[in-house]
């Protein structure tokens, strides 16, 4: 009895602190119709953020938490809202996500350099004192202070939405922004002071839930606050009470398994213990599964349009045997470190490929890119010792497991989709990668490269090159793709779902198949990646790396596939070349994937995109035809100059593009 | 006594001498050669209009002639690409449109001008930024539209078409705007609540506000008109009393309206 009621408090104080950080996510998401992906990072900035007020500069523990909470984090959360998310009003719904992820890259890195050394326990308010709920059970002020803050702040947030003008504002600016504006209130501001809002309560969190960590991690404790985002799903991202709820769930839920699962050889397993870990990811990913279709937010997908012609065959071949040429001339004149740091770009790039008849062509946003590697990766290793096998079993393997991760996908969209793949990826994290049957728990295993139709492969060199001959055939046999019906059926789903099951055509199918294939090609890249390093290790392929991924896919061009060759290459480089500048800073290539990132408002189609038609501007004689249109309707309009035809915006529910084949 | 104070619009009995008073005060909106477009495609090529005080200017004309872009240039959406935009006398190109509303244009859009997962007094509550407080918002749309203060706590989305129309009318009467601005507010609905909506919009005018609206078609908005501007292709082709269209473009533009309105 006396443990139920232990495991009940740690589990009720776990959830008032998953309910506050959720509660932030809805009211930023219903208040300024993004959902932020960042809200785990910034709670656990805020948290290191009271740490060094408390313990390090010895403030009073009562005045540094309304310093954070009331001050600080309110101001960072505004400035965040004015200085990126603003500008990505009106523009595709990928391109606020993308901001978001840019941001929690970029808090990772920042907290990684400024706290990743110390290992040091959260303060908690009162220590270890408080009182007893029986002789045995003893609640500490902290969770006590934790649970009353719940309730205070779920209160406030309901007063401040439903019964003050401002709160109401900031809904009505979710229905009809521009109507808002017309009303007199001011939309801009609205948004900056929602995520304030959402930055308060998320260090909140951040503060209350740190003390749960024995000691304080970056990533141990971002992940800790994402579980949140269960709760705000199960809220669906607009109910209050129903995230408070399911806060309630998660928490005791984890509490529960934590402690009632029996402790044995078998039960503390890695998978096991990994599933007890993310057993609130595996909730999220449940819930996204079950939840009603009809909920899922299709007014806020925006039409828009990919600009970028695609090279007719005998361009994209030409171009791929030249590159290759290229390849082979620059690796030898290339030191053995530099050829490794190519390759390995190379490898990546094929990953990031993965991504570009995914999301690019077919408007599906995945964050478990690096996921699906690591499974090429590893049925690469286990088959055959690395043979041409390793990379059938490598395709096979991810193909299969992105289909089923594509179940989902059937009936999810934009941001849930998200963040179905993220809990994949973290659930494949914590439950299998680190199992000795994978990668081993903190170790590396050993990748063979494959030696094809009797080529000795072995050597950096040839295997570089190697790299970019199966790049370029990837991109040869996409653009072909691309050209033929299942392509045009990829560009009318992005375009309108709606509108393609209307006219017949089989999503289910069409998008089992690009799952399947996207995550086929990741698995790919992955054991040509491990096979390129040969030591890879789960840390390699955890989730967190799948988001620079993204990131390098959107900001070079998703749509592109010379896009996804530079991506790959430029990351390595500055992970390698440009690290080596300034020891000082760990992980200097999060800093400038997450700076691009939040850069991509001024330039949503991407690097690539924009070059070429500056390029094709100039030759035609209209310079810059595209850059200097106004925020509404860069999608839509851009390549129009180009074409030299007239297109008008498609409305939301509009026509799209009509597949000649279905 | 006439133009001592040449913003504020002119009282109700002023409204016989407008002839007068046209010359007098400047016009409370007025578009000098504007130019205006999406993204790259231009929409209006130089539009030249201009709304005297306390008048009801009707805007007529095919679909896609380009009525809406006048308003959303008018109400501060769409920045002129060129040519001057003026209200009461001050050149505002480039405004924002919740700054204008606070100036006191009132704009209701097309469509339906309302937050359909707000309830309507919620929706109420939103239009208090236009200076009212809260209890004369109530008070006003209430006694107008009775319908609505029976449906308070019902999310507006779930209005009628018509309940919605007065939800968003409500706020032209309750903001005690200089300038109103409307479009298409009859669309969708049916004649009966048509009268009634346009019976508000001539209380409204009667108070002195000068109002310039767009219709698609012309009988209800030339009932309560004292002005009409035809727009054509991102023009104005012509523009005047009623009774002064020139009878081909009448004809060509309003379906032989002249025979219809009398
Ligand atoms: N958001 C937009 N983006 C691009 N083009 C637009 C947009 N809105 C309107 N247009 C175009 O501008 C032109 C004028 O449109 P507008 O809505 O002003 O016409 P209208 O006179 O109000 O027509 P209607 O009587 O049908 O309402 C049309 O050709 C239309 O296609
Ligand atoms: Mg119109």
């Amino acid at each position: 009895m006396n443990a139920f009621l232990s495991f009940t408090v740690i589990g009720v104080v776990t959830g008032a602190a998953y309910a506050i950080a959720a509660s932030g996510l809805v009211v930023t998401y219903a208040t300024s119709g993004v959902f932020n992906i960042a809200q785990g990072a910034i709670g656990m900035v805020f948290a290191y953020v009271f740490w060094q007020l408390v313990d390090v500069w010895h403030w009073n523990i009562l005045l540094a938490t309304l310093v954070v909470v009331l001050v600080l984090a309110p101001v960072a959360g505004a400035l965040t809202e004015v200085l990126f998310i603003r500008r990505a009003t009106g523009q595709a719904w990928y391109v606020s996500m993308v901001v978001t992820i840019a941001l929690f890259v970029l808090l990772l890195f920042l907290a990684d350099w400024a706290w990743g050394a110390n290992l040091h326990a959260a303060p908690s308010f009162f220590g270890d004192r408080g009182w007893h709920l029986t002789s045995k059970v003893l609640v500490t002020w902290h969770e006590t202070i934790s649970i009353l803050l719940a309730g205070a702040t779920a209160v406030f947030l309901r007063v401040l939405l439903y019964r003050t003008r401002v709160g109401i504002a900031m809904r009505a600016v979710v229905d009809n922004r521009a109507l808002a504006g017309l009303n007199g209130a001011r939309p801009a501001w609205l948004g900056t002071f929602s995520w304030a809002l959402g930055a308060g309560t998320g260090a909140l969190a951040g503060i209350l839930i740190a003390p749960i960590l024995d000691n304080l991690s970056v990533l141990a404790l971002t992940f800790l606050i994402f579980y949140a985002y269960g709760a705000a799903v199960l809220g669906r991202l607009r109910s209050l009470p129903l995230t408070f709820l399911g806060a309630m769930v998660l928490g005791l839920a984890y509490s529960y398994a934590v402690g009632y699962l029996p402790q044995n050889s078998f039960f503390d397993s890695i998978p096991i213990s990994g599933l007890r870990e993310s057993l609130p990811v595996v909730m999220l990913f449940v819930v996204l599964l079950v939840m009603k279709q009809g909920s899922i937010e299709g007014s806020r997908v925006r039409a828009f349009r990919e600009s970028v012609d695609v090279a007719p065959f005998t361009r994209s071949l030409v171009t791929g045997v030249l590159v290759v040429v290229a390849m082979a001339i620059a690796v030898s004149f290339m030191s053995v470190g530099d050829v490794v740091d190519v390759g390995e770009g190379v490898a990546l790039g094929i990953v990031v490929l993965s991504l570009v008849p995914l999301a690019g062509w077919g408007g599906q946003v995945s964050l478990c890119q690096m996921t699906f590697a690591g499974l090429g990766a590893f049925a690469m290793a286990h088959v055959d010792g690395g043979s041409f096998l390793g990379l059938l079993a490598a395709i096979g393997l991810a193909g299969v497991v992105g289909a089923i991760v594509a179940l989902p996908a059937l009936r999810l969209r934009g941001l849930y989709l998200a963040l179905a793949t993220f809990a994949f990826a973290f659930a494949m994290d914590n439950m299998f990668f680190p199992t000795n049957v994978a990668f081993t728990y903190g170790g590396t295993i050993h990748v063979n490269r494959p030696g094809i139709f009797g080529l000795h492969l072995a050597s950096n060199d040839s295997f570089t090159v190697f790299l970019t001959v199966v790049f370029c055939l990837l991109a040869i046999g996409l653009l072909a793709l691309r050209r033929g019906p299942f392509g045009r059926l990829l560009l009318a789903m992005k375009d309108s779902e709606a509108a393609c099951v209307t006219l017949g055509a089989n999503l289910t199918r069409t998008k089992l198949a690009v799952f399947a294939l996207s995550a086929a090609i990741a698995g790919l890249g992955g054991a040509l990646y491990g096979a390129m390093i040969t030591q890879p290790g789960a840390t390699d392929f955890a989730s967190e790396q799948s988001l620079p991924i993204l990131l390098l896919a959107v900001v070079f061009g998703m749509a592109t596939t010379s896009g996804a060759f530079l991506g790959g290459i430029s990351y390595s480089l500055v992970s390698t070349k440009v690290q080596s500048l300034a020891p000082g800073i760990p992980n200097l290539q999060w800093a400038l994937t997450g700076l691009a990132g939040i850069g991509i408002t001024m330039n949503p189609s991407g690097t690539v995109p924009y070059v070429v038609r500056m390029f094709k501007g100039r030759f035609a004689g209209q310079p810059q035809a595209v850059v200097d249109l106004p925020a509404t309707a860069p999608a839509a309009m851009s390549g129009v100059a180009a074409a030299g035809t007239v297109a008008a915006v498609t409305p939301p529910s509009g026509t799209a593009a009509v597949p000649t084949s279905a | 006594m006439p133009s001592a104070d040449a913003v504020t619009p002119p009282s109700a009995p002023a409204r016989a001498g407008t002839a007068l008073l046209e010359r007098r005060q400047p016009p409370v909106i007025e578009l000098r050669a504007v130019r205006a477009a999406y993204g790259r495609i231009e929409v209006l090529h130089g539009i030249d209009l201009a709304l005297p005080a306390g008048m009801v200017m009707a805007l007529l004309g095919p679909n896609g002639a380009g009525k809406s872009t006048v308003l959303k240039v008018t109400s501060g959406q769409l920045a002129p690409t060129s040519g001057c935009f003026h209200v009461m006398g001050r050149h505002v190109n480039g405004i924002a449109p919740d700054a204008l509303a606070r100036a006191g244009v009132c704009t209701i859009p097309e469509g339906r001008a309302i937050f359909p997962n707000l309830t309507v007094a919620e929706n109420l509550r939103i239009m208090t930024y236009g200076g009212s407080s809260k209890r004369e918002v109530e008070e006003r749309a209430f006694a107008r539209f009775p319908r609505l203060s029976e449906r308070r706590r019902q999310l507006a989305g779930t209005l009628s078409g018509g309940e919605q129309q007065m939800l968003a009318m409500a706020r032209a009467l309750s903001s005690e705007p200089a300038v109103l601005l409307l479009d298409e507010i009859s669309m969708g609905l049916a004649p009966l609540v048509v009268d009634n909506l346009y019976s508000v919009v001539s209380a409204i005018a009667a108070e002195g506000v000068a109002i310039l609206l767009t219709e698609q078609f012309a009988r209800a908005a030339l009932a309560v008109a004292d002005r009409v501007g035809l727009v054509s292709q991102g023009r104005v082709v012509a523009e005047g009393r009623p009774d002064e269209l020139p009878d081909d473009l009448a004809a060509a533009y309003l379906g032989g309206l002249q025979a219809k309105g009398g």
